[in-house]
């Protein structure tokens, strides 16, 4: 007599969130558990909708930067890029070289300090206190910096359609090396700490694997696909803005797993530095803003850009209409898009590494529901 | 467990170094030079009366609508001490819908309005965070005591030194200078 004979079983539905703080915002997860083993996840997101892309029709391209800075609001620069550079494209500008660096330098910056929030926040996802604090010390230094040059901390406006508000401060240069010292002694603090740690390794090694095809087929991109194995990486293989002059590698990994999407990302981190530090080197003094009307009025017709951000392939598609305003703006969010995978990957997880894998995708809600 | 006993020396090290946090109520740290805070007006000393001639580009660009103001015919144009003809009697921002994105800095061509340091302006009341036109230019004197401002288009904007460039004009061409571009409003875009 087996077991199925004797005992009913049903599948359990688990409703996980919308408030649950290993979510990372109000995202909500209904797991369907079959014992301690995940049969199914329904992912259920909006809670954060603001409807950003119809407010973008009602405002001015100038204006529309400050609700793409509230997008992804952990790498705020980022984002301003992409639409700056979908209106540029479109109105057939080109920002001058040392904008261009700024940009860049501003925008991997940004990405220092997303991938260190990641590394804090997976570590507690996972249970583990410190690494968090130190990943929360070097981000500051970072916001610091972009204090003295954009005003902000988080909300910048700082990147403008044409190049960039205005020329970075006097000391700029030394103050970012000094900050690229002091980050780079913090990742590796984070590093050591946390990568090859036993317990870190056995909550993560194996779990929530995903291979390039289901993860191609999902539309996974970013450090979650080239942990997969793939090197795609939309700065080298379509490349924009500076990037082109810089060297670096696209770290890949093997496996596919959790270990492997945060490892890609540690990896990364190096990776920006070393960016950083070439484009200090080779930025020379210029112009920062190209020479153009103050109120942008692109032609009409369409344009699709596309960039890295730290979470994955970002794109915008603006239709213009040739006023001031832009007719559409649809945004193409790598955390929305990458929470497509969340299926496949937790197919058959346990549900305590329900958190791991959610976490080791590194979502935005703000970004998400938008 | 090797792992583990990595873990407590990396924490340890830092276990007798002074912590990096501040204790925010009691410690304030300073803003940086560039620090955008709430936006506030600027006095024109010279004139004793604000920058702003009320021309609404900053109302009108304003992402969040946050800001409204009232222009009337100003007394001291009349009299010959200030070159601005139109001048604001009212100017009020609703604080607590501004995101402090800095497009009315932008956009102002008359040195009016600029983005102060401040940033603690929480209050009891609930209309507390809607600052008018004298409290806007409290803000406004208390940043130029901070940070040493100064309009950066002088020769346009400061009264005193307009009407000096005005009278100079006059003198030279025997004609009155009355078509001084600085009190037209300023036209969209064509920088």
């Amino acid at each position: 007599m087996t077991a199925e004979q004797t005992y009913d079983t049903v599948d359990m539905m688990l409703n996980m969130g919308p408030q649950h703080p290993a979510t990372h915002g109000v995202f909500r997860m209904v797991l369907t558990i079959d014992g301690e083993r995940v049969v199914d996840v329904t992912p259920h997101i909006g809670y954060l909708h603001r409807g950003s892309e119809k407010l973008a029709e009602n405002e001015s391209y100038g204006q529309v930067v400050t609700l793409f800075d509230r997008l992804d609001y952990v790498a705020n620069l980022n984002n301003e890029l992409i639409f700056c550079r979908a209106a540029e494209r479109l109105m057939g500008i080109e920002p001058p070289e040392r904008g261009q660096y700024i940009r860049v330098i501003l925008a991997e910056l940004n990405r220092l300090a997303s991938h260190l929030l990641f590394i804090g926040t997976y570590a507690i996802d996972l249970g583990a206190m410190t690494p968090i604090m130190y990943g929360f010390r070097e981000r500051e230094r970072i916001q610091n910096m972009f204090e003295s040059v954009t005003g902000a901390r988080m909300m910048h406006n700082f990147i403008r359609i044409g190049g960039v508000k205005e020329d970075v401060p006097a000391d700029f240069v030394p103050r970012v090396r000094a900050l690229l010292d002091d980050v780079e002694r913090g990742v590796h603090e984070c590093d050591r700490l946390l990568t090859f740690n036993e317990v870190f390794l056995a909550r993560t090694r194996g779990v929530g694997v995903i291979d390039v095809p289901t993860a191609l087929s999902c539309g996974l991109t970013g450090p979650s696909l080239r942990a997969s194995g793939m090197a795609y990486d939309v700065r080298k293989d379509y490349p924009y803005e500076v990037y082109p002059y810089l060297s670096y590698k696209v770290p890949v990994g093997e496996n596919g797993d959790c270990w492997d999407r945060y490892y890609m990302r540690v990896l990364e981190c190096y990776e920006s530095l070393s960016m950083v530090r070439q484009c200090l080197d080779q930025m020379e003094e210029g112009p920062v803003m190209a020479q153009m009307r103050r109120i942008a009025r692109p032609p009409k017709g369409e344009v699709y850009v596309h960039g890295e951000n730290p979470r994955g392939d970002i794109g915008v598609f603006l239709v213009s209409d040739g006023t001031d305003k832009p007719y559409r703006v649809k945004v193409r969010p790598p955390s929305f898009c990458n929470l497509v995978s969340l299926r496949p990957m937790m197919r058959d997880a346990y549900i305590a590494d329900a958190v791991a894998i959610l976490g080791s995708l590194d979502i935005v809600l703000g970004e998400v529901d938008r | 467990m090797i792992g583990t006993f990595k873990g407590l020396l990396t924490t340890a090290r830092w276990l007798l170094k002074r912590p990096v946090t501040a204790h925010y109520p009691e410690q304030h740290l300073p803003v940086q030079q560039r620090y955008m805070g709430f936006p506030a007006l600027l006095m024109d000393d010279t004139a004793d009366e604000p920058f702003c001639t009320g021309c609404m580009v900053c109302v009108r660009e304003c992402p969040t609508q946050c800001m409204s103001a009232q222009m009337h015919d100003n007394p001291n144009f009349t009299d010959g001490t200030s070159h601005r003809r139109k001048i604001i009697n009212e100017f009020e921002i609703n604080l607590n819908r501004c995101i402090l994105c800095g497009i009315c800095v932008d956009v102002c061509s008359f040195d009016a309005i600029e983005m102060s340091y401040e940033h603690e302006l929480a209050s009891y009341a609930r209309t507390g965070s809607r600052a008018d036109l004298p409290q806007l230019l409290d803000l406004g004197r208390r940043y130029v005591d901070m940070s040493g401002w100064s309009p950066a288009n002088a020769e346009k904007n400061v009264a005193e030194v307009a009407l000096a460039k005005r009278a100079a004009a006059a003198a030279a061409k025997a004609a009155s200078a009355g078509d001084d571009a600085s009190t037209d409003e300023p036209t969209e875009g064509g920088e």
